[in-house]
């Protein structure tokens, strides 16, 4: 049964929490739809964590209002029993506790029993069974804590920084982990400061710096809107010095500037100025072997977005 | 229901893993009681006004057993259960439980229950040694020792969790429990015997919940009787710790 009664399954609306002097999360508001992969995207510090952990009934908003499923999570966390998974950052099992034990607890916690040997089987996790979780690599470790989000077959789930730490393999392994938890439907809240991860992972970012959300977009469209321009690079064949080499580029349509460093030109310019240069570049009999373009990235929006980068 | 025994099922598990602790909690008390049994003797001690020493009119054997059993609780809930749960809570395996609808009240309840069945284990293992050894009697009766036992058991899995929520780190979590206990061993009755104490160790030693949990379980033991107000101390003792316990956990929250 996954036809959610609640549409939108998320609603957040601002959400303020202080800690001390310190303001977490201030003033934020937003909505997830059923089915949707949602992003918090943000450097550290920016209120990612403490705005799902409000969402997660694991931390008292200062003020405004949460609610996942249309229940508020602190104050009836029984009725989300095994309907909510969560992958919390930084946190750990019993070193002495075995990957079964584990999955079999946490889906203990359901209201209906589940199966939790598929989750075992899914997650890769089927040879480590007896494995306790202190002799987990830190993928392992990863793959197991995001598997006790999911053996409850929970209708959203909030996975918090679980590529940190992870080798680039494992990282794409638990990308396709995610693809494959939003093919059956379940909505996915995730947390991250991985530009690669958001863009190609998320149906919606949300930016959020200094705990605020500073835009909220498809990244494709933040992509749009906050950068500029497209980059057409390659490398000139004619020596170095001679200056009347590629300023007629300039005047090729969707061109904004021109620029020569050494042998490189880089080309500056909107849309579909890469077919346009491969023209002109074409048409003068020039073939270079390495034009390539660089688009703009969710990480260069970032940066003109919030004014710094992520570390 | 079905999350809380899976859950104790699982700690009790996790507890038996580390042998180091359970060897301590479970092995100390029982090679203590044999050092004691073997210098103060299992004899009857005859009232004699010349020596100090009265072993409360039965035989030191009598009058150890009991308070080794009392013991055994208290070692399982200061040096196994304080760096358990301080490592717990630093580690966030409380927020990832409670975060996977698993309440915090589900697991000090799973806490309590192994705490009961791992002293009552230490406490079995000793009066099984004791009779092995030194022929050692039945009770004089049954349900006044599984009372003062029960009641003490629940002292210390609160003092326990007390400690497993105030102490800042597991080590320290472990320290002070360790040290705690072995004060409690001595100035409680269950190391020399109460009579040649001086009033300061006597003094620091009634301010220890484990004198009050031997006295009740000897008392009992032995055939003295109920006595309610060493039970009512340690319960007191069970009920405060436990209230703050909980109160704790909630501010940490």
């Amino acid at each position: 049964m996954r036809t959610t009664e609640v549409d939108p399954v998320i609603v957040v609306d601002s959400l303020r929490k202080t800690y001390g002097a310190t303001t977490a999360v201030d003033g934020v508001s937003f909505s997830v739809k059923a089915g949707e992969v949602f992003g918090l995207l943000g450097s550290n510090g920016a209120g990612k964590t403490t705005t799902v952990e409000c969402l997660e009934g694991l931390r008292k908003p200062d003020s405004g209002e949460v609610r996942v499923l249309g229940i508020d999570p602190l104050a009836h966390p029984e009725r989300l029993r095994g309907r909510v998974g969560c992958q919390l950052q930084e946190s750990h099992l019993p070193d002495r506790m075995r990957v079964w034990e584990a999955l079999d607890l946490f889906a203990a916690a359901a209201p209906r029993p589940v199966d939790w040997t598929e989750v075992l089987e899914a997650w890769g996790l089927a040879t480590k069974r007896d494995a306790a979780f202190s002799s987990l690599s830190g993928g392992q470790r990863q793959r197991l804590l995001v598997s006790l989000a999911l053996v409850t077959d929970p209708d959203v789930v909030f996975l918090d920084e679980m590529t940190t730490g992870l080798d680039p393999a494992a990282r794409h392994t638990s990308w396709e982990l995610i693809e494959a938890i939003r093919a059956r439907g379940t909505t996915v809240v995730l947390v991250t400061h991985f530009m690669d991860e958001a863009e190609r992972l998320c149906d919606r970012v949300a930016v959020m710096d200094a705990g605020r959300i500073v835009a909220m977009a498809r990244p494709s469209a933040l992509i749009e809107a906050g950068a500029g321009a497209v980059r057409v690079k390659f490398t000139s064949a004619q020596p170095v010095g001679e200056p009347a080499g590629v300023d007629w580029l300039a005047d090729v349509p969707h061109v904004h500037g021109v620029e020569r460093r050494g042998r490189t030109v880089e080309v500056t310019g909107d849309g579909p100025v890469l077919a346009h240069v491969a023209g002109a570049l074409l048409a003068r009999g020039l073939e270079p072997s390495d034009l390539r373009v660089e688009r703009p990235t969710l990480e260069e929006t970032f940066l003109k977005l919030t004014g710094h980068g992520l570390e | 229901m079905r999350l809380w025994r899976k859950l104790t099922w699982e700690e009790l598990k996790l507890f038996v893993r580390e042998p180091l602790t359970v060897v301590f909690a479970i092995g100390f008390p029982l090679i203590m009681l044999f050092v004691l049994a073997e210098v103060f003797g299992t004899a009857p001690v005859e009232p004699d006004p010349g020596d100090p020493i009265a072993f409360r009119g039965v035989s030191p054997l009598s009058y150890y057993v009991p308070a080794y059993v009392a013991l055994a609780a208290a070692a399982v809930g200061l040096v196994m259960v304080p760096a358990h749960l301080a490592a717990y809570r630093e580690r966030g395996v409380l927020r990832r439980f409670r975060a996977a609808s698993i309440p915090a009240s589900t697991v000090f309840a799973a806490q309590i229950a192994v705490q009961y069945v791992l002293a009552a284990a230490g406490g079995l293992l000793i009066i099984a040694a004791a009779y092995l050894a030194y022929d050692f009697p039945a009770p004089e009766a049954f349900l006044g020792p599984l009372v003062a036992f029960f009641v003490t058991a629940t002292a210390f899995a609160a003092l326990g969790i007390l400690l497993g929520a105030v102490m800042p780190s597991p080590r320290a979590a472990q320290g002070f429990g360790v040290m705690l206990f072995f004060v409690m061993m001595m100035l409680s009755g269950a190391g020399p015997p109460v009579d040649v104490m001086t009033s300061t160790m006597q003094g620091i030693g009634k301010a220890m919940p484990l004198w009050h949990g031997v006295i009740a379980l000897q008392d009992a033991w032995l055939g003295y009787g109920w006595n309610w107000g060493e039970l009512g101390i340690v319960a007191a003792v069970a009920v405060v710790a436990g209230a703050l316990a909980v109160a704790s956990f909630r501010r940490r929250a």
